[in-house]
């Protein structure tokens, strides 16, 4: 075991630490995407009752789990459960808490750099002047390793590096010197931040309405977001559409939480401040999140183009442009707080994922704090430069799906079984309940034994078997048919990909249907391309111009010598092959990512059964 | 902006923020304890 001992230097430090852990770039954009997509106001209906259900018991879970730890010299999950569970099952189960940990810091770092270059062009006033697809085209500029936007060669690679570097860097300060000082800066600054913008969006009105849009109208969207159906009330999507959304703002079923709270002293609380945490997560998500993005955008693109487009992506390809209407100098600084709010949110989520890694090997292995926050930056650069290099290819949303999704719903319906079951709920309600600062309501212990593993059972299985369109209502009265892309069964499948379905080929088959407007044979140094006019399925309208832009799919071949099949003007239908040649289709690159995730889990896994192996010895 | 949308956006703002308000000075306000 190491032997410098770690603490939090204060309380108020490890629950901003905690509150930045779990606020991240979804508090800002994923929940008002939930709410306008799942009943508008009723949504904080269902969002609060799961909430109360699963939330808070999930958070004195991880919180009196991680002490528990903590006390025995444990500080993250395989040894913790493991104490817990006494079932050799339990170690392994437990290597989803560093896990998960690294693989989502390995993909989460990467926004972390786009924040970062966000804020350094914002500065720079690089969108002045663009109009909303140029904003929306330098995003793509970015992450293309074959262009740059700041004059940085191989420019997202640079600055992922950069930025998983700062993460190491902070690290290891250790906690009280590292983590507790960054959170001690960053929450404040991105509350400030988000006050701001929220202000700003709450007294946006009609003010930047173009000529001839007539639902640009910040109150509009804020109406949108808040008006009370309740009606969905009774729509089972609309349930799980919240116990998801619950779950993933409190950064719940990661390893994280047990980390932190293994650092706090055995008899100081962890009851009261797991609320003060998790309630401070909800006040950024519920007070700020909802009040930035949906009424900014609908007050310049309107109602409709929000119901149509409203996603994560809007951060980076539409509010810059959207601050581009303030003028020069209130767009660059809205710029720079929306970055740099973004930033501080990725940040103190990153620095949680590396502590579990680190503390596990300080543990068991006896490395140094330094040395283990180097070793967490090693490993998670291999894990994370195939989603920098391959981020067009899809290895990124291969991890923030398995990783990032999947994963954390398995390993918290896992630890609340454990928690209620095996460890036993009346010591566990013991375990909440000690040094705590404030009465813990008693329905409460028969929520945590049987409600919350319940309703995490239903999230899982409802991943599972998702139906198409998230239509349960169709699913339970007619035919059951999978979400090809959502569901984790359409997704082992890869049922959402028909056509190229081998790794490697000698033909490209048509992903489309449609016709082809141009084709660029191969040279030195140039890709062979074709570009191919869809009829449009959901057509963008530019406010600039408030007329349809035509749907035009770009397909580069991989090698300069390969041919291309097709002619200008030809009628041409999915499946059809276009060009031959060898090629690497999209799906090797999420076999690529899922082996690469497989790999980890296995490599950490093995870590456990040596350092177990070393505690045998010892003993 | 219609009342019942500004009825629920104020109420569940002005909820969220008081109860997070009062978690936080209860933190503020509680004394640790002495570990032995």
């Amino acid at each position: 075991m190491s032997n410098e001992k770690q603490s939090w230097g204060t309380r108020v430090g490890l629950i901003l630490a905690m509150a930045g852990n779990a606020v991240g770039l979804g508090n800002f954009l994923r929940f008002p995407v939930q709410a306008v997509n799942n009943g508008g106001g009723t949504f904080i209906i269902p969002y609060l009752v799961c909430f109360f259900l699963m939330g808070i018991p999930l958070l004195w879970i991880e919180w009196s789990t991680g002490r528990f730890g903590g006390r025995n010299g444990n500080h993250c999950t395989p040894f913790i459960l493991d104490n817990m569970g006494k079932k050799r099952l339990w170690k392994y189960i437990g290597v989803f808490g560093i896990f998960t940990n690294i693989a989502v810091a390995a993909y989460y770092t990467y926004i972390e750099s786009w924040t970062l270059s966000y804020v350094f062009h914002s500065l720079k006033q690089s969108f002045s002047g663009l109009n909303q697809f140029e904003v929306a085209n330098l995003f793509g500029s970015y992450v293309d390793l074959n262009t740059n936007t700041m004059g940085i060669p191989f420019e997202p690679v640079v600055l992922y590096i950069f930025c998983l570097a700062i993460n190491v860097y902070i690290l290891s300060k250790g906690l009280e010197g590292g983590v507790e000082k960054v959170a001690k800066i960053g929450m404040p600054l991105l509350i400030a931040f988000g006050v701001f913008l929220a202000v700003r969006g709450l007294t946006l009105g009609s003010n930047g309405a173009p000529e001839g849009c007539t639902d640009c109208n910040a109150f509009l969207g804020l109406d949108f977001l808040w008006k009370p159906d309740f009606s969905n009330l009774w729509d089972a999507k609309v349930w799980l559409a919240a116990a998801g959304q619950i779950f993933f703002t409190l950064s719940v079923g990661m390893g994280t939480i047990h980390c932190y709270a293994a650092y706090v002293k055995p008899k100081q609380d962890v009851a009261l401040n797991a609320m003060a945490a998790g309630w401070m997560n909800g006040f950024v998500e519920i007070v700020l999140g909802a009040s930035i993005v949906i009424p900014i955008a609908v007050g310049y693109l309107g109602l409709d183009w929000v119901k149509e487009n409203a996603s994560f992506s809007m951060a980076f390809q539409t509010m810059p442009y959207l601050f581009g209407k303030w003028g020069t100098a209130l767009a660059t600084a809205a710029g720079f707080m929306w970055f740099g709010l973004l930033f501080f949110a990725g940040i103190t989520s990153s620095l949680a994922m590396g502590t579990p890694w680190m503390g596990f090997m300080q543990d068991e292995f006896g490395y140094s704090i330094k040395k283990s926050a180097i070793t967490f930056g090693i490993v998670t650069l291999i894990m994370g430069l195939p989603t920098v290099l391959f981020f067009q290819e899809g290895v990124f949303d291969q991890y923030d799906y398995w990783a990032g999704t999947v994963v954390l719903v398995v390993f918290a319906l896992a630890e609340s079984i454990l928690f209620g079951w095996i460890f036993g709920i009346d010591k566990g309600w013991d375990e909440i309940n000690q040094g705590a600062d404030i009465t813990l309501p008693k329905i409460y212990k028969p929520i945590l034994k049987y409600i919350t593993p319940t309703m995490l059972l239903i999230i899982f299985i409802g991943s599972l078997v998702l139906p198409k369109n998230n239509d349960w209502e169709k699913a339970f009265k007619e035919e059951w048919v999978f979400d090809e892309t959502n569901s984790i069964i359409g997704q082992i499948n890869n049922s959402d990909i028909k056509q190229n379905r081998d790794w490697f080929s000698t033909v490209y088959e048509s992903p489309t249907d449609g016709i082809v407007k141009d084709v660029i044979p191969g040279g030195e140094g140039i890709l062979p391309l074709i570009v191919i006019g869809e009829l449009p399925k959901s057509p963008l309208i530019s406010t600039d111009e408030l007329k349809p832009i035509p749907t035009i799919k770009q397909i580069e071949l991989n090698n300069t010598d390969d041919i291309i099949n097709v002619k200008p003007g030809q009628t041409i239908q999915a499946g059809m092959p276009i060009a031959s040649g060898w090629h690497i289709n999209p799906i090797f690159y999420r076999g690529f990512a899922r082996l690469m995730l497989i790999g980890l889990f296995v490599y950490l896994a093995l870590l456990v059964r040596i350092a177990n192996k070393k505690r045998k010895s010892n003993v | 902006m219609s009342t019942s949308a500004l009825t629920t956006m104020i109420l569940t703002q002005l909820f969220v923020t008081a109860v997070t308000g009062y978690f936080f000075y209860k933190v503020l306000k509680t004394p640790n304890k002495k570990e032995d």
